[in-house]
């Protein structure tokens, strides 16, 4: 295929050519971020917790009456000592916090007590001996908390305790040989915490991009949460009875106690709930990004059919005798396929370009990460097909043109 | 001649009935998609205060210092000790400081069962210089203030719920077991995004339930339902030494009338940082920020990236739609070369022939506007699955929306048609009828 006179006829098609370059370079660029936009966000969906998630629900529990911290703590065990006899559930446990929640508490943490940078940062979670088997946790390393170890902490009682189960990711982090178990460390305190378990994994309590450097950084104390305001109580159902849990979890602790708030529209939330709320807008941005590229190539694809129609149009004539000296239906077809395969290769040379001025934009402005190459290949396939695929229709009609056409008049 | 031109152009757009749907379809994506993620980042980026905003402050004073601060910035909330200070040397013509609070209410009678209520522990001033409307009764003032009183102001959602929307002041209302004196009742009040407490709530929420006197939150140690931050060890282990401690919760607001008011605070801010550091509680030189609402919400990145972005994704994506409808123009328009080139022939000026086919650009923009607030308004009814239901019910349609799609739909393709309509004026009519 001679690639001469396609160059020479565009040159007669300037403005064609340059906006069907121009949707291209546009379309490649938008496409392309979008999709790397849809995967991260996708990926942040799918992060696992390590926690029972199909079994799990959370109660959040606001006290009615203020209580001193002996007070609140009594209520809390009396609280759970009524969850675990309902038939429908098989362990509960009470914290200040739950993963996925979208904020909480998180502390800096360093190897040494008077260390000013820290050397990272950790969700904290308070718990008790029923803690870890509650959510389902695995301990890969160490011990579960014992009952004499925990603690009470009441309004603004700021101590650490002597003992902490960590993480995997957070004993990594901190002793990146492997070898966390039994071994101390500060956070925000002068006395030392000494990790006595590590668990494979637990998700942080948020689930913000500035905690990306931190992901499932998180560690538990052995402390019950006696606040004056409230607590979280999570329950763990037995296997297909979360909806009949739910249902008679909150019934039981008014009939105990009814000086106490739990929302009727979202005090009581499974664990899919949770997962739900807490990637509202990850999805949202997916499904956004999802629709816009769906729809832009739609576009792009009709507006290449639609522009090589009207060239098509217009050089019936010409066709009509380039096939009356001699050219075949398949050289008419190869033509515009090579036409717009020239169109197409301009325009993505132009995307690309563009592809990573807006991702340089998305960088600067909100610190998303860098377009890998991979997308942009991508897009770039995805492109060429589709204008392949759209001049495919007005092509064959071209090479449909009888011969007779370069004698009749244009 | 519009008239005419028009019913032109409309016969015209009926004639390729496959490129006019095109053409429409770009337009009205295109417009959907920026309006709908326009009215979004409409709602999140307003001004929550306009006739008030320049004049409304926050005070910034850095007590955790360049080794522990944001990144050189000092916090957005003060500690207790500062907070008081700055309340104390009343350097500004009004104001306030404040935290969220969770209460518990009990609706019916004692025998019922609480209900949660979020609200504000403010000081007096607040009322006067956020201009809070009242339906019933008053604030409270700097003596109330003083006197630790135990006053509140419900806001007509609450006072709805809890005394069906009668005259409540002056009644007792009991919230978590004590007693307080009902002194206003606010009318509708809900700025968004809610400036004063951003740094410590969310700024798109449910309106608050109250408004309590700050002091008397304090001495009945009612702990902040909102953020807490703190840096370093910390050695508190109970209320009073938290208090002393530096954490930042408190967030304060001065009103400043005039330049010279503002150039004189933020003088008098340095000077409290530079007695600070004198007195050695700060180890470093002032580091003090004034800034006014717009800035602060610029400051606390109150507009979602998700908002940001996908404005500016749509934007893209209409520009495209634009292109192809250029494209798609040019095509239709050049097309009927040889009907331009009998107009021509037979005395139509150039700018005649421009202006035709503007027109008809016109009114495939108006059609795609059409389809466009159609879409807008399917669009608008789903944009709860785009974003965060708090923010997704912020976004509505409404008149200037309405009126925006439509404009924007027909400047746009009127725009895109300059060109292949300055093509279709310089047809040749020699040219034209002579292949004919």
């Amino acid at each position: 295929m001679q690639i001469h006179p396609i160059l020479a006829a565009l040159r007669r098609h300037k403005a064609g050519t340059l906006l069907i370059a121009l949707q291209i370079a546009l379309t490649l660029a938008i496409v392309c971020n979008a999709l790397f936009i849809i995967h991260q966000r996708l990926a942040h969906i799918s992060e696992p917790t390590g926690v029972d998630e199909p079994n799990l629900f959370v109660i959040e529990n606001l006290w009615g009456e203020q209580y001193s911290t002996e007070e609140a703590a009594a209520k809390v065990q009396q609280d759970l000592a009524t969850l675990r006899q309902l038939a429908g559930v098989a362990d509960a446990t009470q914290s200040n916090s739950y993963p996925l929640r979208g904020g909480g508490w998180d502390n800096f943490i360093t190897m040494k007590p008077d260390q000013i940078s820290p050397t990272t940062d950790s969700s904290i979670y308070l718990g008790d001996e029923h803690f870890l088997r509650t959510l389902g946790v695995k301990l890969i390393a160490g011990r579960d908390f014992h009952a004499d170890e925990v603690q009470n902490m009441g309004l603004r009682q700021n101590f650490v305790p002597p003992v902490t189960i960590v993480s995997k990711a957070l004993a990594d982090k901190l002793y990146p040989n492997g070898d966390a178990l039994g071994k101390p460390f500060y956070s925000m305190s002068d006395k030392p915490t000494t990790i006595i378990g590590i668990v494979d994994r637990l998700h942080r309590s948020d689930v913000s991009t500035w905690s990306v450097p931190f992901a499932n950084e998180s560690l538990v104390w052995p402390v019950r949460d006696a606040q004056p305001w409230g607590v979280f109580y999570i329950v763990r159902a037995r296997p297909g009875q979360l909806d009949a849990a739910m249902r008679e979890a909150p019934k039981a602790l008014y009939a105990e106690n009814r000086m106490r708030m739990i929302s009727p529209k979202d005090g009581v939330q499974s664990f899919a709930q949770i997962r739900h709320l807490a990637f509202e807008s990850d999805r949202g941005m997916a499904v956004l990004m999802s629709i816009i590229c769906l729809v832009l190539l739609a576009i792009t694809g009709a507006g290449i059919v639609g522009l090589t129609s009207f060239w098509v149009g217009q050089r019936r004539r010409q066709i009509g005798v380039r096939r009356a000296l001699g050219a075949t239906h398949r050289d008419i077809l190869h033509y515009f396929l090579t036409e717009n395969l020239l169109i197409s290769l301009a325009g993505i040379a132009m995307g690309i370009f563009l592809a990573f001025g807006l991702n340089l934009w998305l960088v600067k402005q909100f610190s998303s990460q860098l377009l890998p190459l991979v997308y942009v290949l991508g897009g770039v396939v995805l492109l060429i097909l589709l204008g392949q695929g759209a001049v495919f229709a007005p092509a064959l009609r071209a090479s449909r043109v009888s011969p007779v056409e370069a004698t009749r008049p244009a | 001649m519009f008239a005419y031109y028009l019913q032109l152009g409309v016969r015209s757009l009926k004639r390729n009935p496959v490129l006019t749907a095109l053409m429409v379809m770009a337009i009205g994506f295109g417009v959907a998609a920026s309006m709908i993620t326009y009215s979004v980042f409409r709602a999140v980026s307003g001004n929550p205060i306009p006739d008030k905003s320049s004049q409304l402050f926050v005070p910034q004073i850095d007590n955790w210092g360049p080794q522990q601060n944001e990144k050189g910035e000092p916090s957005g909330a003060l500690s207790y000790i500062d907070a008081m200070a700055v309340m104390r040397a009343h350097q500004a013509t009004r104001q306030t400081l404040l935290y969220p609070v969770m209460l518990s209410a009990l609706p019916h009678d004692v025998n019922s069962i609480p209900v949660s209520i979020n609200g504000y522990a403010v000081t007096g001033d607040f009322f006067s210089m956020f201009e809070v409307p009242f339906l019933y009764g008053n604030g409270w003032n700097a003596n109330d203030d003083d006197r630790r009183a135990a006053d509140v102001v419900l806001t007509e959602e609450f006072n709805q719920r809890m005394f069906g929307g009668a005259n409540s002041v002056g009644r007792e209302i009991t919230l978590s077991g004590h007693d307080y004196r009902i002194v206003g009742v606010a009318k509708h009040w809900d700025p968004s995004p809610r400036f004063y407490a951003v740094w410590s709530d969310s700024a798109f929420q449910d309106p608050p339930d109250f408004y309590v006197l700050l002091n008397r939150m304090l001495d009945l140690k009612t702990d902040s339902s909102g953020r807490n931050s703190c840096r370093g060890n910390l050695t508190f282990t109970g209320w009073d030494e938290w208090l002393q401690s530096n954490c930042v919760w408190l967030m304060p607001w001065v009103e400043l009338d005039t330049a010279n008011d503002v150039a004189r605070y933020h003088r008098f801010l340095e000077g409290y940082a530079a007695d600070q550091q004198h007195v050695g509680r700060f180890a470093w030189p002032p580091n003090v920020r004034l800034r006014d609402v717009m800035a602060w919400l610029d400051q606390m990145n109150v507009v979602p990236p998700e908002s940001r972005i996908s404005m500016v994704v749509a934007l893209c994506f209409f520009v495209i739609c634009l292109v192809n409808t250029i494209g798609l123009l040019l095509a239709k328009f050049m097309r009927r070369a040889g009907e331009i080139g009998v107009r021509r022939a037979l005395g139509a000026t150039r700018r005649e022939i421009y202006s035709q086919y503007l027109i008809e650009a016109a009114a495939v923009g108006l059609a795609g506007g059409g389809l466009g607030l159609l879409l807008t308004s399917i669009g608008m009814s789903g944009v709860g699955l785009l974003f965060n239901a708090d923010i997704a019910r912020l976004a509505h349609l409404d008149v200037s929306l309405v009126g925006l799609t439509l404009v924007v739909a027909i400047l746009a393709t009127v725009a895109a048609a300059f060109y292949p309509a300055w093509r279709a004026a310089q047809v040749q009519p020699a040219w034209q009828l002579k292949s004919n």
